[in-house]
């Protein structure tokens, strides 16, 4: 069990680094499209941490998102801060900014599950989208704010490559830092609330407490995710919030596979290079991206990241036909 | 189209392969390369339709080529959305290596795409975004955006004054609750008041109502007329629904409450309303009348100033790359050569003040006639009064206009409301 997971490690390992040394040498284009599916990745993987991990499908991600783009916007262009060795101090206010919006979220979301929670999180999402869209002196209304200096300390940001590291960078502390917390002991009674939350409580859990601290987390690395979308995107407008946003972040997560982390990660490599580079080439391209999406759902609802297993329980089971059919044969029939 | 179809997959093939090299278009000498940017797909893909075709018969009937140079057009769908024209735009420059990109629909997608030319140090030529700052307070701040059609409050200056010379006193605005609702307000709303009128009410229905049992009740009775700003399918619902209530007083409307795109789908309640903007279909001059019967024949419908408006551009580019001598001089030489360009254009003369158009600005009438020898009594915008030579800065001056903010939700302030 040990030596699997170890493996995995491994080969997550080996992928990142691939990533990390194949990019850069690429096409401009393909540089700017990976850095997005980067800051989509983060989004996503703090999405897991809810339905994945605890079972807690949310339908308002793009909320945490949304308030960490429009911070850094609103700092960047009305105060002038983030622009400097002070970028750090806007990615931790844009992290806190997240959490305490989820705070305030989870008061409402986190007595409900399932359905209920998915409309919760909906319509809570929903209002910051309208917060964002009506209040103009503030966000700009729909023509939204255009974020046109990225942040200076030392470092060209302004090359891609260079910001393609630092996202990257940003990336790797989210993946790791999530990766810890899952393993915790922490993140294991969080897998026994998605299991069966009634044990957990008769077993003397805290279960509210621990699903509002999980609401609270997966925020703040919303909020992180929406900082970098920020200074990658060069715009922040209603659009950011809006509810296609969440449903993306939830679908990356369901086709990459929920509870694993690095599914979102696939699910946003695969979506952003569906949607950004294959329209470029064909216009019916949203027919082969839904054709994903169903085909996941249909076949693999387990997400691209259950692949292995699925294969290895086909082997497994094909293995043991053949050693069930082994032995009829050597059974002389009789006629 | 199967040649295409197999050329399609086949690059797809190919760039799947290629993806983690990136594909490079490679440049010949003395080609033009532009990226169009329009929504392909989801609700704004019949204006992008209307958008792309309006370019591509300038290019058909030139044979391909602007001012001499082999042009190479590559459409990118943006969805209708600011964030994907972004990705889109970088994508025509740093892929297709693009030398200018043109289009966008929504005046967001304008601000969105104008940091990308300054970014890539390109050419940007939003066509149809209308948003006034571009080339109003921000125009220092964006030195490659040029445009070509108008911004939100052009026409609508001329609308107010000629709705204060009609007789009207008090009118009543109805529009689509975002930034290009309230520069269109507030252009009409200016213009109106300073020559004696009042508004005396202003109602924002969000962007993409199709009900407005809520607000048609709410609107003063004493009004003498309204004045709507609708945006696609709002501008179908909205004229219907207020006439079947029984309102009898005109209807005055933003340039997009009845422009062509839509002005086919409308019921004969339309007809009378009074609206402008820089084209309309019906004008009558050779060229236009050439222009509508050739873009009939080959779309199958009475082009819209969407298609106007690229077809335009197209021109503009062409007697640009003329005067060039067929070589791109890049962006900041190309600028200067369009701003010196006086244009024989399909909606009038056109010339350039601040990377803007100076231009006729049309008020029209929507009739059911015969027009240009089509056999059917149609609806047209016909044209029932122009003025000449309307800046973005309308008759109050350029430096005056400019010390005023953007018009927004609140300016200019409704002084007669109550």
């Amino acid at each position: 069990m040990m030596s699997s997971q170890k493996f995995k490690i491994l080969m997550v390992a080996v992928a990142l680094v691939a990533l990390a040394y194949i990019v850069p040498h690429s096409s401009s284009f393909v540089v700017l499209l990976a850095t997005r599916a980067l800051v989509f990745a983060i989004l996503a993987m703090s999405l897991d941490i809810l339905l994945g991990f605890t079972g807690l499908p949310s339908l308002g991600q793009a909320a945490y998102f949304g308030v960490g783009a429009y911070l850094t916007a609103i700092l960047a262009t009305k105060f002038h801060v983030g622009l400097g060795w002070d970028f750090w101090l806007v990615v931790i206010y844009g992290m806190l900014i997240g959490a305490a919006l989820a705070a305030l979220f989870g008061l409402f979301a986190i007595r409900a599950t399932g359905v209920y929670f998915l409309m919760i999180t909906l319509a809570l999402g929903q209002c910051v989208w309208g917060l964002a869209y009506r209040w103009n002196s503030l966000t700009g209304g729909d023509n939204g704010i255009s974020v046109t200096a990225r942040p200076t300390f030392g470092l060209d940001l302004t090359n891609e490559r260079t910001f393609f590291f630092l996202v990257f960078g940003f990336f790797l502390f989210t993946l790791i830092s999530l990766y810890v917390l899952v393993q915790s002991p922490f993140g294991r009674s969080l897998a026994g609330i998605r299991e069966r939350e009634l044990r957990m409580q008769i077993l003397g859990y805290n279960t509210w407490l621990h699903k509002y601290i999980a609401f609270v987390i997966a925020g703040a690395f919303g909020g992180l995710s929406g900082v970098l979308w920020a200074h990658t995107n060069g715009l922040v407008s209603p659009e950011t919030v809006v509810l296609t946003t969440s449903v993306d972040a939830l679908l990356m997560v369901v086709l990459g596979g929920a509870g694993t982390l690095v599914g979102g990660v696939i699910g946003s490599v695969i979506v952003f290079g569906l949607r950004e580079y294959l329209s470029t080439l064909v216009p019916w391209w949203q027919y082969v991206l839904g054709g994903v999406y169903v085909l996941t759902i249909l076949y693999l609802p387990t997400g691209l990241m259950g692949i292995p297993a699925r294969i290895r329980q086909a082997r497994g089971s094909s293995d043991k036909s053949t050693k069930s059919a082994t032995p009829e044969k050597l059974v002389p029939t009789p006629s | 189209m199967t040649g295409t179809l197999r050329r399609r997959l086949l690059s797809m093939l190919l760039g799947g392969i290629v993806l983690g090299l990136g594909m490079n278009a490679s440049a010949r000498a003395e080609e033009l390369r532009i990226g169009f940017i329009a929504p392909m797909t989801g609700i704004f893909a019949q204006i992008g339709k209307d958008m792309v075709n309006g370019f591509q018969m300038y290019l058909d009937e030139h044979k391909g080529k602007l001012g001499g140079a082999d042009v190479k057009f590559v459409v990118e769908d943006n969805q209708g959305k600011g964030d994907a024209a972004v990705t889109k735009a970088k994508k025509l420059v740093l892929s297709d290596k693009a030398q200018m990109f043109i289009g966008g629909l929504l005046a967001s997608t304008g601000y969105a795409l104008a940091p990308v030319s300054n970014e890539e140090k390109t050419l940007y030529i939003p066509s149809i975004p209308a948003a006034d700052d571009l080339t109003q307070r921000q125009i220092s701040k964006y030195p490659y955006v040029f445009r070509t059609t108008w911004t939100s409050s052009q026409p609508h200056h001329p609308l107010g004054k000629w709705a204060c010379e009609q007789g009207h006193k008090k009118i009543v605005t109805i529009a689509a609750d975002y930034a290009f609702g309230y520069e269109v307000v507030g252009g009409f709303q200016k213009a109106f008041e300073d020559c004696g009128g009042k508004i005396i009410q202003k109602l924002w229905p969000r962007l993409g109502e199709k009900d407005f049992g809520p607000y048609i009740p709410q609107i003063k009775s004493d009004a003498d007329a309204v004045f709507s700003l609708m945006v696609g399918p709002m501008a179908l619902q909205f004229p219907k629904q207020l006439r079947q209530s029984g309102f009898k007083k005109p209807i005055l409307g933003g340039g997009t409450s009845y422009d062509e795109f839509i002005l086919p789908f409308m019921g004969d309640f339309a007809i009378g309303d009074v609206s402008a903007l820089q084209y309309s279909a019906a004008i009558q001059t050779p060229k236009n009348e050439a222009f509508v019967k050739t873009y009939r024949a080959n779309y199958g419908k009475v082009p819209s100033y969407y298609s106007e408006a690229n077809y335009t551009t197209a021109q503009l580019i062409d007697e640009a790359m003329k005067k060039s001598g067929g070589k791109y001089p890049g962006a900041e030489k190309f600028i200067a050569i369009m701003s010196n360009i006086k244009l024989d254009a399909v909606r009038g003369p056109v010339h350039f003040e601040d990377r803007n158009p100076v231009q006729n600005i049309y008020i029209k009438k929507v009739e059911k006639k015969k027009m240009f020898g089509y056999p059917k009594a149609e609806l047209w915008n016909v044209v029932i009064k122009t003025y000449p030579n309307v800046s973005q800065y309308w008759t109050y001056g350029k430096e005056k206009f400019l010390k005023q903010p953007v018009y927004d939700k609140n300016y200019p302030p409704c002084k007669y409301c109550e």
